[in-house]
């Protein structure tokens, strides 16, 4: 009988009943086929990997994470709540130790999904990661943890809501964000100035197959990994770098996925986007869950595979080159960074436009960071939307010293009612969340 | 009349049954080198004086397929399979004739990579040479397109005893578990066919020309004839015949749970307002995991002959077995011993008991009744406990859309049947341990054989269906059919129950037992390019699991003459 090397913990969650739309690519059909492979290869049943029953994750989960607007059963469905109580699941099942690894193969995605949610945006609308991270904080005081987001878009929901903690590291690998959704995801995108080099991103070029990530892997990831010593790794693992995915131009293969997972040893794989739900998910999935299972995969390989035709071009290669060169220099150069910036001014101030492009909402933010010199500091963001929301949204981080506390409240407390829909306190150093209404 | 007859492991139950509930019945000691002898004996132990044509079917159970499989004592099977991309099919070799052939197919049917002829002659001419007379042929997702274990059945030709094709064993999803079956069914076929050839004529010699039936281990029955294509489906029909037996007592209402204590070990099974509950993928047994269709029983080695120890300090019951209790002349204290210090039961050796469980007495620093109350409420307290784990376990197991997540149907039995040989003094002791209603089967004592009698004919078919592909599949079935593109989930599941049917006669049913009901149905929209393509169809249907109609009568009777509780 086949038994796993390392004890991997599944929650398999293909939410038959749940869809964007009927045609949408993120739809009941998306994991079918995946479920197929998963069922008839007979993974479930290996053993030392055990299947869990999703957690349904709570409003108090969201609220950890999120400022919904109007509020958290506004924006999320039941599906949401279970896609990101998987992601919980594991992330328990791995601090209880029941488990050395765990894989929520889980939908609806999240990594889209910002601080502040009016809506969805890239088929997200809360972020399942973020949602499991902070509770595992909570709930077993872990502190230092790092995102590794694989998925083929810019994570920049997971890089905005932790862009000011400097606890949080998040590495974005993607199709470079002027050839894709959503856009972001330069290499001078680096956190904020508390957390300035915490966010690390590696935009690749189009057609980028195997050679490129693994090189990007070895040659950048895991040294930043080494450095950075996290208590906790999270791989988003996003499916849609497949050479067969309909929404993506990058060259990427399941052989592929599975060796960047098995060495990326993530303790944590929670699964983003990947919409060739025939050409790729079902192999994908299979690779990466025998891979964190430390069972071998050589044999897993897709039906089409010819891996000549998606050979990286030397352009690519030599570009892809240059970009490493560029994350590591910036990743040396970040204490340094870190350190101006913060004998800089009082307050950071910054401004944006963020689309839901999934429900075709337009919000406008004025974004407003204490910088402070004994923590990270305390956030105020104030947001309106084109539907027209207007609200204020206060954060105060999870170690925030006394004086960012004392801000946070004062900026809650003395906001006109009447120029804003709502008032939200989120008090992570008190685990307060706190509304009032307009 | 129905002759219901159950050969367990120590003992051969046998009924005969008419409306008036049980008209005869007898127990034979087991003897495992002449199981023919010991259904011969209970045959005759029940049907002296009775006139042949007064017996309108026979039903038998046995563990013989089980304790072949368990014991190793099968015959020498190859194994041959086609994996394509995936797990690596060396995984789950099944012995030293295990051969991985080219030849590839997809999740939904599509022949990836053909198979290879010579290859298959080659390997056909090697088992002949090594004198290998049974093959099982198992390719994955055959289930969607069997269409090369058939052409490897066909290259194989007729020179071999029985080929096995993995997907005409179940419709389930699952390679590994498909080769354990095909190899499992194949391994007991001789033996299994020997043995019911040899049943057959011994009834035909007595004059009895009557359908002969065989318990399945989902607690149904099949055909003797159908059981010849797929003995392996008789495996655990020992847990199951017990199941069936106390499922005439069991609440319409409530969840029960099902506790037969034996000798060596204890079964548990979950009844659900009356439905057995089944594995959702198939049993295990003897370290195979296989899409055999089966009630969900969980057995823990421990019952009335289990071996009583002191164990660092403290008291240990089971999990082993050394003979029966010192009472009836055994090596070793049980708890059936404690039950004669307790004066419960007095038909053997009282004294032998006494003296078996002093030395735990004197260990435990505690009065001869005492330490035989403690060991007899360990046994009540383990089982209870083994039983909250089953069923935390089903409670637990994921599924699969936010309806059923949020559904969230819990498991929580709020009656335990018992039946098996202490039946009665375990009865009485649970119910002090938990807050459920404990009774006692009536007849505890072959309501083994009485499941098995009472057992109506079950059947499960699945279909698979992919208008894409203009193809709709039913793998156990050997069906095949081109469907055009306005065949939705109504037309699916109406095929599925005509398949059902025929089935089910073939498999010996009677038209007036076919309670189908759908298990499975969904239909996904498969989208291309923003458009419909077309549908993705899985329906499962079944006839419900329980009991032949008519026999409700004889339920009621013998729940009229419920057993004291002592
Ligand atoms: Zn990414
Ligand atoms: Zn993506
Ligand atoms: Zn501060």
């Amino acid at each position: 009988m086949l038994t796993s090397k390392t004890r991997t913990g599944v929650v398999f969650f293909p939410a038959f009943d749940w869809a964007i739309s009927a045609t949408h690519p993120e739809r009941e059909e998306r994991l079918l086929y995946t479920q197929d492979q998963v069922f008839e290869e007979g993974l479930l049943d290996i053993e030392g990997v055990i299947e869990f029953k999703p957690d349904l994750a709570t409003v108090d989960d969201i609220k950890r994470v999120h400022f919904c607007v109007p509020d958290e059963m506004s924006v999320v469905t039941e599906s949401h709540l279970i896609s990101a109580g998987g992601a919980k699941t594991v992330g328990i099942q791995v601090m209880e130790k029941h488990i050395e690894r765990g894989f929520a193969l889980v939908r609806p995605p999240g990594h889209h999904a910002m601080r502040v949610v009016h809506g969805a945006r890239g088929f997200c609308n809360v972020n399942i990661e973020a949602i499991m991270i902070e509770y595992l904080r909570k709930a077993y005081g872990i502190d230092r943890v790092a995102i590794v987001d694989t998925d083929c878009h810019h994570g920049d929901g997971t890089q905005d809501i932790y862009w000011h903690d400097p606890d949080t590291l998040f590495i974005s690998l993607h199709q470079d964000g002027r050839t894709l959704y959503p856009g972001s995801g330069f290499h001078y995108e680096i956190g904020g100035p508390t957390a300035a080099g915490m966010t690390v991103n590696i935009p690749l070029p189009p057609r980028t197959s195997e050679e490129g990530f693994l090189y990007v892997l070895d040659q950048a990831v895991l040294p930043i990994l080494e450095d950075f010593k996290p208590e906790l790794i999270v791989n988003s693992a996003g499916q849609d770098n497949h050479y067969t995915d309909p929404i993506t131009n990058m060259s990427f293969c399941a052989q592929g996925y599975a060796e960047l997972t098995r060495r990326l040893k993530a303790d944590i794989a929670v699964l983003e986007g990947g919409y060739s739900i025939e050409g790729a998910l079902p192999y994908v999935n299979v690779g990466i869950l025998l891979a964190m299972a430390g069972l071998d995969f050589s044999q897993v390989r897709e039906p089409d595979y010819q891996p000549d035709k998606i050979r990286q071009s030397g352009e690519v290669t030599k570009h892809i080159h240059r970009v490493v060169e560029e994350v590591l220099a910036g990743w040396k150069k970040a204490p340094e960074i870190r350190k101006k910036q913060l004998s800089g001014r009082k307050f950071a101030e910054r401004e944006r436009s963020i689309y839901y492009d999934t429900d075709n909402i337009l919000e406008s933010q004025r974004e407003t960071l204490r910088v402070c010199p004994d923590c990270s500091g305390v956030l105020s963001i104030d947001s309106s939307t084109d539907t027209g929301y207007h609200i204020l949204a206060v954060h105060i981080p999870r170690k925030a010293c006394k004086e960012c506390v004392d801000q946070g409240v004062k900026w809650y407390d003395s906001a006109d009612a009447r120029r804003f829909n709502r008032i939200f306190l989120q008090d992570r150093m008190n685990d307060q969340y706190l509304v009032r209404k307009g | 009349m129905i002759l219901g007859l159950d050969v367990g492991g120590t003992h051969t139950d046998v009924v005969l049954i008419d409306k008036d509930g049980i008209h005869r019945q007898t127990k034979v000691p087991t003897d495992h080198a002449d199981l023919l002898g010991c259904v011969r004996a209970g045959i005759e132990g029940v049907t002296g004086g009775i006139p042949p044509d007064g017996i309108s079917r026979v039903v038998l159970s046995t563990t013989l397929t089980t304790n072949a499989i368990i014991e190793g004592k099968t015959n020498e099977t190859a194994v041959i399979v086609s994996a394509g991309p995936g797990v690596d099919p060396e995984f789950f070799r099944t012995g030293p004739h295990y051969y991985c052939v080219a030849g590839s197919i997809d999740h939904r049917g599509r022949e990836i990579q053909s198979v290879k002829t010579s290859e298959i002659q080659a390997i056909a001419s090697k088992l002949k040479t090594d004198g290998v007379r049974q093959v099982a042929v198992v390719s994955k997702f055959s289930v969607r397109n069997p269409k090369h274990e058939t052409q490897v059945r066909d290259i194989l030709g007729d020179s071999f005893f029985n080929v096995v094709l993995g997907h005409r064993l179940s419709g389930n999803l699952n390679f590994p578990r498909r080769i354990a079956t095909a190899y499992l069914n194949a391994a007991v076929c001789e033996t299994h066919r020997r043995f019911f050839d040899a049943v057959r004529e011994s009834l035909e010699k007595k004059g009895l020309n009557v359908p002969i039936y065989v318990l399945k281990a989902d607690g149904g029955t099949m055909s003797l004839e159908a059981s010849l294509q797929c003995p392996g489906q008789t495996i655990l029909s020992g847990p199951a015949a017990s199941v069936m037996g106390s499922l005439p007592f069991a609440s319409e209402t409530e969840e029960t749970l099902v506790l037969d204590i034996g000798g060596t070990s204890t079964d548990m099974a979950i009844l659900i307002r009356k439905v057995p509950l089944l594995d959702p993928l198939g049993c295990e047994l003897g370290g195979y995991k296989t899409l055999i269709r089966a009630l969900k029983t969980v057995s823990i080695g421990l019952g009335g002959d289990s071996v009583v120890r002191l164990a660092d300090g403290g008291l240990s019951i089971g999990p082993d077995r050394k003979g029966p209790a010192m009472a009836y002349g055994g090596p070793v204290p049980t708890p059936t011993d404690a039950l004669f210090v307790l004066g419960k039961v007095n038909d053997g050796d009282a004294g032998s008991s006494r003296r078996g469980l002093q030395p735990i007495a004197d260990g435990l620093g505690m009065s001869l009744e005492d330490t035989a109350n403690r060991v007899f409420d360990e046994a009540c307290r383990k089982i209870l406990s083994a039983a909250g784990e089953m069923i935390s376990n089903i409670n637990s197991k994921p599924v699969y859309t936010v309806q059923e997540l949020l559904g969230g149907y819990q498991v929580r039995p709020g009656e335990i049947l018992v039946l098996g040989g202490p039946a009665p003094h375990f009865a009485r002791r649970l119910g002090d341990f938990t807050d459920s209603r404990v009774r006692v089967v009536p007849r505890w004592q072959v309501a083994n054989a009485l499941g098995a009698a009472l057992a109506k004919n079950t059947s499960e078919v699945t279909l698979f269906a992919d208008t894409e592909r203009g193809i709709a599949v039913a793998p156990e079935e050997d069906f095949y059919k081109t469907v055009k593109r306005d065949f939705d989930r109504e037309s699916a599941v109406r095929l599925a129950f005509d398949l059902l049917r025929d089935k089910c006669v073939k498999q010996g049913a009677v038209e007036s037992e076919l309670e189908m009901e759908v298990i499975e149905d969904i239909q996904f929209n498969m989208v291309r390019s923003f458009y419909t393509s077309g549908r993705n169809i899985r329906v499962k249907v079944q006839v419900k699991p329980g009991l032949i109609p008519g026999y409700r009568e004889i339920a009621d009777r013998l729940a009229e003459s419920v057993p004291p509780q002592t």
